[in-house]
This record gives structure tokens, sequence and C-alpha cells, in this order.
């Protein structure tokens, strides 16, 4: 049995095999090694992909059966020609040292653009009624998914900021 | 991971015919079960997607909202309604997992979950009556700084570990399933068992029977609510305790209160004790420290876990006192 999920904005057909995970999917069998493989257990966010362009979720938790059709944005399909703005953020505020949590990142904040865009709620928002605006704390709360060992949040978040600010976030799919 | 079938139900009917094959289970957003098979600890011989089926989230005639059982954790969590009148719900869903998590997870998932308890989880080197019944548990014994305090039984002392069900139980929540024989209904407070001597068995659910939605009463007075989690480190942890509170206080009295506690049981614990306590008194810090108190007066603590009785009086007392408009309560114990 075969399927087709649409990557990085090519239809690409593959095995339905329900054993297998979104994240070995593009790793092992379509060779998009962008994606990082953490913890595989869904407590590191090194996985983040984006669904249909603008979801944010962790591949390694996902069977990839369970995407048929669907839209998958890796790391691998931000750029177009020049660099994702969010991609040029992290080398311009040095948001990475050994770089492997850089693409889950790179997804999720994507992914935390359009949530803010549609004012979803974090723990630290005090007003669930009012627009949210991304301070430092919702910045923070809103990433937690997405772990950096080597201890490099003040540029990651610093990256993120600028490149939301600068209204330039949208995920090219 | 052990091979597995895979097919996707595009109605209730379908999910029901094929729910109904050995082994098999229903699949949400995998959070939890992909994980647990990838371990060996879940061994399904079928899944059954339902994560297509409905998941709108209505509100009725009679002031009653019904969140089909396949919205995502983020659908409930933003929705209008639920920010507004259950601001509880919002709060509890926001304090747990991740983004990427609530993105995946249904709500009929959440409810399913199984416990976080490092001895269920650890198939090789521990014993667990949750896991092969009858096998004992390592868990009472031994390093359980996570585990229940209420509740419990020497079979299990596993907690449950969502947040989302703590305002569920607290909001008066009917779970609808479907199976077989029909369609019923039950309180989410009835929906989870405590482990008894089966821990194995979680659920009033019947073998085959599918969460179709949760339906949230008018609740007027939950418009004025919270969810209180203390946890480890800021966010992304699981609940040490947790609290879910509504207060209404009319002339200085509580009018109505709806209380139940996370992070202590092997269910989302209703306070029912301390609402009855609580009801007709005075909103006071005298009041919420007698009504917290008596609800965990049959707490029992294990070897590691002791901090959390005075922590779950404590924070009953704060969010009480948040609620009752008097932060300087909350602040000073």
């Amino acid at each position: 049995m075969a399927m087709t999920l649409r990557i990085n904005g090519s239809d690409t057909t593959v095995p339905a095999d329900p054993r297998v995970s979104l994240l070995d999917l593009l790793r092992e069998q379509l060779h998009l090694t962008g994606t990082k493989k953490g913890c595989d257990q869904g407590a590191c966010g090194a996985c983040t992909v984006l669904v249909d362009g603008k979801d944010r979720i962790l591949s390694c938790l996902a069977l990839a059966v369970q995407y048929e059709g669907r839209a998958i944005t890796t790391i691998e399909g931000l750029a177009d020609g020049a660099l994702h703005p969010l991609q040029q953020a992290f080398i311009d505020h040095d948001g990475f040292q050994c770089g492997y949590c850089t693409p889950g990142q790179i997804c999720s904040a994507i992914g935390m653009a359009e949530e803010l865009r549609r004012g979803v709620p974090s723990h630290v928002t005090a007003d669930l009624a009012a627009p949210i605006e991304l301070t430092h704390d919702e910045l923070r709360e809103r990433m937690s998914g997405n772990l950096c060992r080597c201890g490099a949040y003040n540029g990651i978040a610093a990256a993120i900021d600028s490149a939301i600010a600068e209204g330039h976030e949208e995920a090219r799919s | 991971m052990n091979p597995v079938t895979y097919a996707r139900a595009a109605d209730v009917p379908e999910a029901l015919r094929l729910g109904a094959q050995p082994l098999a289970r229903y699949l949400g957003g995998g959070t939890n079960l992909v994980d647990l098979m990838r371990e060996s600890v879940e061994r399904p011989a079928a899944l059954v997607d339902v994560t297509r089926l409905p998941g709108r989230i209505e509100e009725r005639p009679d002031g009653s909202l019904l969140v089909g059982a396949a919205a995502t954790n983020t659908a409930l969590a933003e929705h209008p309604t639920v920010r507004t009148r259950y601001p509880m719900l919002t709060r509890a869903i926001v304090a747990g997992a991740s983004a990427q998590i609530r993105n995946m997870a249904t709500v009929g998932g959440n409810l399913l979950q199984r416990t976080r308890c490092t001895y269920f989880y650890d198939q090789d080197g521990a014993r667990c009556n949750k896991r092969e019944p009858g096998q004992g548990c390592d868990a009472a014994k031994g390093f359980n700084r996570m585990h229940a305090i209420l509740g419990a039984s020497d079979a299990c002392v596993a907690t449950h570990p969502s947040d989302m069900c703590v305002a569920l139980a607290a909001l008066d929540a009917i779970v609808h399933l479907q199976g077989a024989n029909g369609a019923r209904t039950l309180p989410l407070t009835d929906f989870h068992r405590l482990p008894g001597d089966q821990p194995h068995i979680e659920t009033l659910l019947a073998p085959g029977e599918l969460i179709t939605a949760i339906e949230l009463p008018a609740l007027p007075l939950a418009a004025h609510s919270t969810y209180r989690k203390v946890r480890d480190r800021a966010s992304y942890a699981f609940a040490l305790v947790s609290v879910a509170a509504a207060l209404e206080v009319r002339d200085g009295l509580v009018a109505g209160v709806r209380l139940a506690l996370g992070g202590v049981a092997h269910k989302p614990w209703r306070a029912w004790k301390a609402e009855q306590l609580l009801q007709g008194r005075p909103a006071t810090l005298e009041y919420f420290r007698a009504a917290a108190a008596a609800e965990l007066a049959g707490a029992r603590p294990l070897r590691d876990n002791g901090f959390k009785i005075a922590l779950a009086q404590r924070t009953i007392v704060a969010v009480l006192s948040s609620l009752a408009g008097d932060t300087s309560m909350g602040d000073s114990i």
C-alpha cells in the first residue's frame, strides 16, 4: 500500500507502513535530515515540523499514515532562493551553538507566529480576552517545547523576536 | 514497535465496526499512544484513527457547549466561549504539555492518556500492576515523589497526568459515549476509576466504546474561575499539584464553588468535601483553610511525596483567595 503526502510543496508517494513516524519517514526514507531526532518521545521539540504550512507538531509522535494527503513543511522547505527571514535572523543573532535544535526552533517559531496571529492564549497570558502581545515571557513560554542543550536561548529568543517584529514570520509553503 | 494495522474511520459507525477488532485501539493525536507503543507498553493489533470524526465545538440553546472528541486541545483552549465562560479550562489546557503537543492531541485522547509513572513505562526493569495485572507495584516503595496521595491502593499509586481533565471535573463535564449497544453519557467525575485492586482498568469505558463528545453544562459561576499548576519547572512539566476552581461570592458568603485537584490521585480529584464545607459559608481565609484541610484529611503520603499534602492545601487556599479577590491571602501562605 502506498500513500501520498505533500512534502515541501511536492507530492511524494511513499509506502504506507503504520509503524513509521513522520520523523523517520522524512529522515530515513526521504533523506530530509534537516528535521532532527532528539529524544524521539515528545520531550525536546527538535523534530518540529509544520502541517498545512501553519500548525507546528512533533513529527516523532506523529504516525506518517495519519498525515496522508496533508502538506508538511520542514526546514528544507523554508528557503526560497534566499534564506527564510527566521533562518537569517538565527544567523544575525547567533541563535545556536551546535545547531541540532535549530530546525525545530525555526519551524516552531513559524507555528508560534501563526498562533499569535490567531490570538491563541498561553500559560502566561494574563487576560484571556485581550489581544496578545509577544512579551519576553510570552515568547519564552510559547517556545518552551523546544529545548536547547547548549543553552543558546538568549540568541534564539532575540532571533525570533526580531523576525516576528519585522513581520517576516510567515511560512512559505 | 509490533506489527499493527491502521484504518481511518470516516464516521462513528465505521469507527465502532473497526474498534470491535481484537486488540484494537482508537488513535487520536498519538502523543501518548505512539510513545507507549514504541516502549512496547501498549501493543495494539489494530489502530483506528478517529481524528477525522467530528471535532466541532457547538454552543447549544440550553447554554451548554458540546465539544466533538476530535477537537484538538488547542482548538478548545482558544475557543472564544471557553475563554470567556470557562476560563479555567483554557488555563488548564495551556498549562499542559507544549504548543506542538496541544496542536496534535485530541480532547477524547486527553481523557484516555495513561499515567506518567516511570515504573509503568519501565517495561524491562520494574513491576507494575497497571502494565501486568498481578505483578506488583515497584512505585509504592520506590521513588514516588510524583505519585498519588489520595485514593491510591496497595496495588497502584499512579496519578492521572491530565490538566484538562481537572478543569472538566470541576466543571461538571459530561462524557458522551457511543458503543455497540448505543449511546450513553457519564459524568466526567465517574468516567475515571480509582485503582483499587484492578489498576489496569482505568475508566468505565466498555470494550470498543468510543468517546464522541464532551459536554460542558451552562455554569454561570465558571466565568469566574481559574487553574493553578505547581510543577518543578515553569513550563512543560507534569503537575506536582494543580487546582481548578470556580467561586461565586455574594454578600461575603460562598454562593457557589467548584473545586478539583490534579497530580494527587489516579483520577482528576473533585473536592466534593471542601465544596460542601464552603457552600454558604464566609469566603474567608479561615474557611478556605478548613475546607482544604478537610479535603486532604484522608491523604496518605508515600516515602517521597508527603510534601504534596501541605502543597495541595496551600494551593487550594491561594486559588480560592485570589478568586475571592483577596490576593494578599494567597500570597501570604
